[in-house]
C-alpha cells in the first residue's frame, strides 16, 4: 500500500509540530532556568528541536505543493491546524515537570526516529538519521535529571513523582496509533507504533526504577493533539507569543 | 568526499579546495569547513555551475546559512562566480570526519577534540575520557553536557584547574 501526498503531509506536520512546540516551550526557560549550565543545556536542546522542525516542515511544505514554506507553516497556521502531541504543549510547570516531559518525549522520539531511519521515504529517513543523533543527547540529559531528582532529597523525589503522575495521562497519545499512523506503517514510511511503544515503555520504566519513582498506573489517556481534534487551551497561548511578529509584520524581511 | 566524476579536473578541484580552506566555521574559527568535515562534494553541473555540497553539524546550527554565504564569496574570489551550495543530510555528519589537522587545531584553540567513534549510542554509558587541551591531564570532569554552542560540552581540568570546552561526539 502506498500513502497519498495528503497523508504524508499530515504525518510530516505531526513530526514538525512536535519539535517546534517543544522547542518553543524550552525557549521559555531562557533567563529562568535554575542554573546557568542548565539554561545553556535547555537552549541547546531547544535549538536542536527547532532545527528538526525546520527540516520536517520544509519537507511538509514541498509535499503539500501549495507554496507554503517552513515559515508559513510555523507562523501562519492556527491552533486547529497544529498536529503536535498534547504532551509537548503542556506548560513547563516546575523544573521536575519541564525535565520529566522532556524525558518522556525525547525517549519516545528516540524510538520513533530509529524506526524512521528505515523509512521507504529517503528524505524522511535522512532527517530522522540526523535528528536521532541529537535526540540521544536530550534523552541522556533529561534522563540523568529524572534519576538525580527522583533519587535525591525528599522534596525533589516528591516533586519528580508528582510531575510524572501529572504527565502520564498524556503519554497514551505517543504510542496509540490512529488511522494515519497505521497507513504510514503499512506504506513502510513510519514504524509501527504498536511495536515501538513497548520498547519505549521498557526504557522509561528502567529509568523510573533507577530514580526510585513509581510508574503510574495506566488510566484514562488524553488524546486529540496529533489528529487535531482537540488541543489544550495552552496551545493558543504558545502561538500568540510564537507567531506575534510574523502576524503583525507579515513578510517582514528587515529588522 | 565523493571522487571527481566531472570536467573540473585536478587543478580546478585544487583551486576550489584551497579557496574553501579559507572558509571557517564562524563559531569555531580555528577550523575550516574542510577540517570540520562538512564539505561533502565538489563538482561541475552540466550547465557549468560549480556545485558544493555541505552537511550541517547540527540541524539547528545557526552557522549553516553564514557558511553558505562565505563559500559563495570565497569561490567568487577564486574565479568561480556561478556556485550552487547544496545541503545534504545523509549520511549525517559525525565528529569522526574532523581531520587530523582539524583535531590539532582544536587542541591549539583550547578545545578538546572529540573522542573517536561518535556513532556509539550509549545512554547513561561511561563518560568519555577527555584530556585537558592545556596541560594534557586526563583528570578532568564534565561541568555540563551543553556548552556555548550545540557541538561543545563544558569541562574542567582537576590538574591545572582551567575550564575548557570539549567538542562532543556525534
Amino acid at each position: 500500500m502506498t500513502a497519498t501526498n495528503g497523508q504524508l503531509f499530515e504525518y510530516l506536520l505531526r513530526l514538525g509540530d512536535d519539535a517546534l512546540i517543544l522547542g518553543q516551550r524550552l525557549c521559555e526557560l531562557l533567563g529562568r532556568a535554575p542554573e546557568i549550565e542548565e539554561e545553556m543545556a535547555l537552549a541547546n536542546i531547544a535549538l536542536d528541536c527547532i532545527g528538526q522542525a525546520r527540516l520536517f516542515l520544509s519537507y511538509a511544505g514541498e509535499v503539500e505543493g501549495a507554496g507554503r514554506d517552513e515559515d508559513a507553516l510555523a507562523f501562519r497556521r492556527d491552533v486547529l491546524d497544529f498536529r503536535n502531541l498534547l504532551l509537548v504543549e503542556l506548560p513547563n510547570g516546575d523544573f521536575a515537570h519541564t525535565i520529566g516531559r522532556l524525558f518522556l518525549v525525547s525517549s519516545f522520539k528516540e524510538q520513533l526516529y530509529s524506526g524512521l531511519c528505515g523509512s521507504r521515504d529517503a528524505r524522511l529517513a535522512a532527517i530522522a538519521e540526523k535528528a536521532l543523533k541529537e535526540v540521544r543527547y536530550h534523552v541522556r540529559h533529561s534522563g540523568e535529571w529524572v534519576i538525580r531528582l527522583g533519587d535525591g532529597t525528599e522534596e525533589s523525589h516528591r516533586r519528580m513523582q508528582q510531575a510524572i503522575d501529572l504527565l502520564w495521562p498524556y503519554t497514551g497519545e505517543l504510542y496509540t496509533p490512529d488511522a494515519l499512523d497505521r497507513a504510514m506503517a503499512e506504506a513502510g514510511i513510519a514504524p509501527d507504533l504498536e511495536r515501538i511503544g513497548p520498547t519505549w515503555l521498557e526504557r522509561v520504566e528502567a529509568v523510573l526504577r533507577e530514580a526510585t519513582l513509581e510508574r503510574p498506573q495506566d488510566g484514562w489517556m488524553q488524546a486529540g493533539g496529533k489528529d487535531g481534534r482537540m488541543h489544550t487551551e495552552y496551545l493558543g497561548h504558545i502561538l500568540c507569543e510564537m507567531q506575534f511578529l510574523q502576524r503583525a509584520y507579515p513578510d517582514a524581511v528587515a529588522w | 568526499m565523493s571522487a571527481p566524476t566531472d570536467s573540473l579536473g585536478e587543478a580546478g578541484r585544487r583551486r576550489i579546495l584551497e579557496a574553501l580552506e579559507q572558509v571557517h566555521d564562524p563559531e569555531i574559527p580555528a577550523l575550516s569547513i574542510v577540517d570540520l568535515g562538512i564539505l561533502r562534494g565538489i563538482e561541475t553541473a552540466p550547465d557549468g555551475t560549480t556545485v558544493v555540497r555541505i552537511t550541517p553539524t547540527y540541524t539547528g546550527c545557526p552557522a549553516t546559512r553564514l557558511i553558505e554565504l562565505e563559500v559563495r564569496a570565497a569561490l567568487d574570489r577564486a574565479g568561480f562566480p556561478d556556485v550552487r551550495v547544496e545541503t545534504v543530510l545523509s549520511p549525517p555528519w559525525t565528529t569522526d570526519w574532523i581531520t587530523e589537522r582539524g583535531r590539532q587545531r582544536l587542541r591549539e584553540a583550547g578545545i578538546a577534540p572529540p573522542e573517536r567513534g561518535g556513532d556509539r549510542a550509549s545512554l547513561f554509558g561511561p563518560e568519555p575520557e577527555v584530556a585537558c587541551p592545556r596541560c594534557g591531564s586526563a583528570d578532568t570532569e564534565r561541568v555540563s553536557e551543553f556548552g556555548s554552542t550545540a557541538c561543545k560540552a563544558l569541562y574542567r581540568c582537576r590538574s591545572c584547574r582551567e575550564p575548557f570546552e570539549y567538542f562532543k561526539c556525534l
